[in-house]
């Protein structure tokens, strides 16, 4: 079995959809539902773009979960960027400091089964989010 | 063969006297891996001209292949690598290019032909792998290039704007759409609108494999776009995954009308120009 772990660099366009493509294919390995697939590989699409427009480029780990019957998929993206002031603005819908709708972070958490936002203001930011197959 | 230790001038020396046999064993061992995908006479004359660029190279007394008296050396092999690399020669094919020199250099001093001291020719293949690794990266590069052209050739033909019917456009969106793609086919989308006078514009969207944030905007833009030219816009192609999932991250659409599937959003344009589809009664 190859390994259940895959560690990918944000720096461009192309590895947004590199993150896509290897999220999705831990999705069907995690034997996760179509639609489910389809929420985990659009949530970390947003995650990573945001890694890449807003912490200036960073890493996303990819990692295969297993417990006891089910199965899951663990995604974190982590930068080394400017961090984040206000949490609750970050997550509310319809604000952004950037240019998009202002939908990603938090819609990306209402398509996950857990979802975890660390920051700290000059010193980067990790996103974890956690899908299980049902 | 004389073993004596090698001073700068004995090489060139016997690259010199040895220049008609090695340079002929040189396209002779070049030609066979290549099986006349390169013509004899034209391989002789590429091989014979970086023949004389080695040679005034080595005569410079420099072995170091990045030096000034190596410059048309690396000019002449980096174009060579370049043409063998979009020709789709393998990596082999390109590199054995220089590596056969160092076979005709040691057959021919094996044979005591020509004078070849140990260390010349030990200086000699280093030379040539020198050459060789730059003939590789060379090649790598011109390949990378090809990669490039492609995907730009690509982003064109991937986002074709079709005529349904008199008035109606499609556009089949398929893969990935990132900001360059979009911008391509509000373009296209545009200009066919302007070309063809069509009133209805359909963006299907069954191809795309996820629809983020990033990928709503663009839609919403392209078809705001097309509204500002008076057009309908429908996007089609809207799969129940994808369906969720757009309510999951909380996009709205507004009031632009989606359809599930391509032909729902054709009956929707006809209608509104006023066409009724209907089935043709047997027996009349």
């Amino acid at each position: 079995m190859s390994a259940p772990r895959e560690d990918i660099p944000i720096g461009a366009d192309e590895d947004v959809v590199r993150v896509r493509q290897i999220v999705r294919s831990f999705a069907q390995r995690a034997k996760l539902s179509l639609v489910d697939q389809t929420k985990l590989v659009t949530a970390t699409s947003e995650l990573a773009r945001n890694t890449l427009t807003y912490g200036g480029g960073g890493t996303a780990v990819v990692e295969l979960l297993g417990e006891g019957r089910r199965q899951g998929v663990r995604a974190s993206f982590q930068d080394e960027g400017p961090g984040i002031p206000d949490l609750t603005l970050a997550l509310t819908d319809g604000w952004t400091s950037g240019r998009g709708m202002g939908l990603g972070l938090s819609g990306a958490r209402r398509l996950v089964d857990e979802f975890d936002l660390d920051s700290e203001v000059g010193r980067g930011t990790t996103v974890t989010v956690v899908k299980w197959s049902r | 063969m004389t073993i004596e230790t090698g001073r700068p001038d004995n090489l060139a020396e016997l690259l010199r006297a040895g220049a008609p046999a090695l340079s002929a064993r040189w396209v002779e061992l070049v030609a066979a891996p290549l099986r006349g995908r390169v013509s004899a006479p034209e391989l002789e004359r590429e091989l014979t001209e970086l023949y004389a660029a080695v040679l005034a190279g080595v005569e410079s007394g420099s072995r170091d292949v990045q030096a000034a008296p190596y410059a048309e050396t690396r000019a002449l092999l980096s174009d060579l690598s370049r043409r063998r690399a979009r020709a789709g020669f393998t990596p082999t094919e390109t590199a054995i290019g220089v590596f056969a020199l160092k076979q005709a250099l040691f057959e021919l001093v094996d044979r005591a032909e020509v004078d070849g001291s140990l260390g010349d020719v030990a200086a000699f293949s280093l030379l040539l792998d020198n050459l060789g690794l730059l003939t590789f990266e060379t090649y790598a590069k011109a390949r990378e290039e090809v990669i490039d052209e492609q995907a730009e050739q690509l982003l064109e033909l991937t986002t074709p704007v079709v005529k349904l019917w008199d008035g109606v456009l499609a556009v089949p969106l398929v893969g990935t759409l990132d900001s360059a793609r979009t911008q391509v086919v509000m373009e296209k989308l545009l200009e066919a609108l302007v070309s063809t006078g069509a009133a209805h514009a359909i963006i299907d969207i069954t191809g795309v494999l996820a629809v983020d944030t990033q990928v709503a905007q663009h839609l919403l833009k392209t078809v705001m776009a097309a509204r500002l030219m008076g057009a309908e816009c429908t996007i089609s192609g809207i799969r129940p995954h994808i369906a969720q999932t757009i309510v999951g991250l909380g996009i709205e659409f507004g009031d632009i009308t989606t359809k599930a599937s391509l032909a729902d959003a054709l009956r929707h344009a006809l209608r509104r120009s006023g066409v009724d589809v209907v089935a043709a009664q047997r027996g009349r």
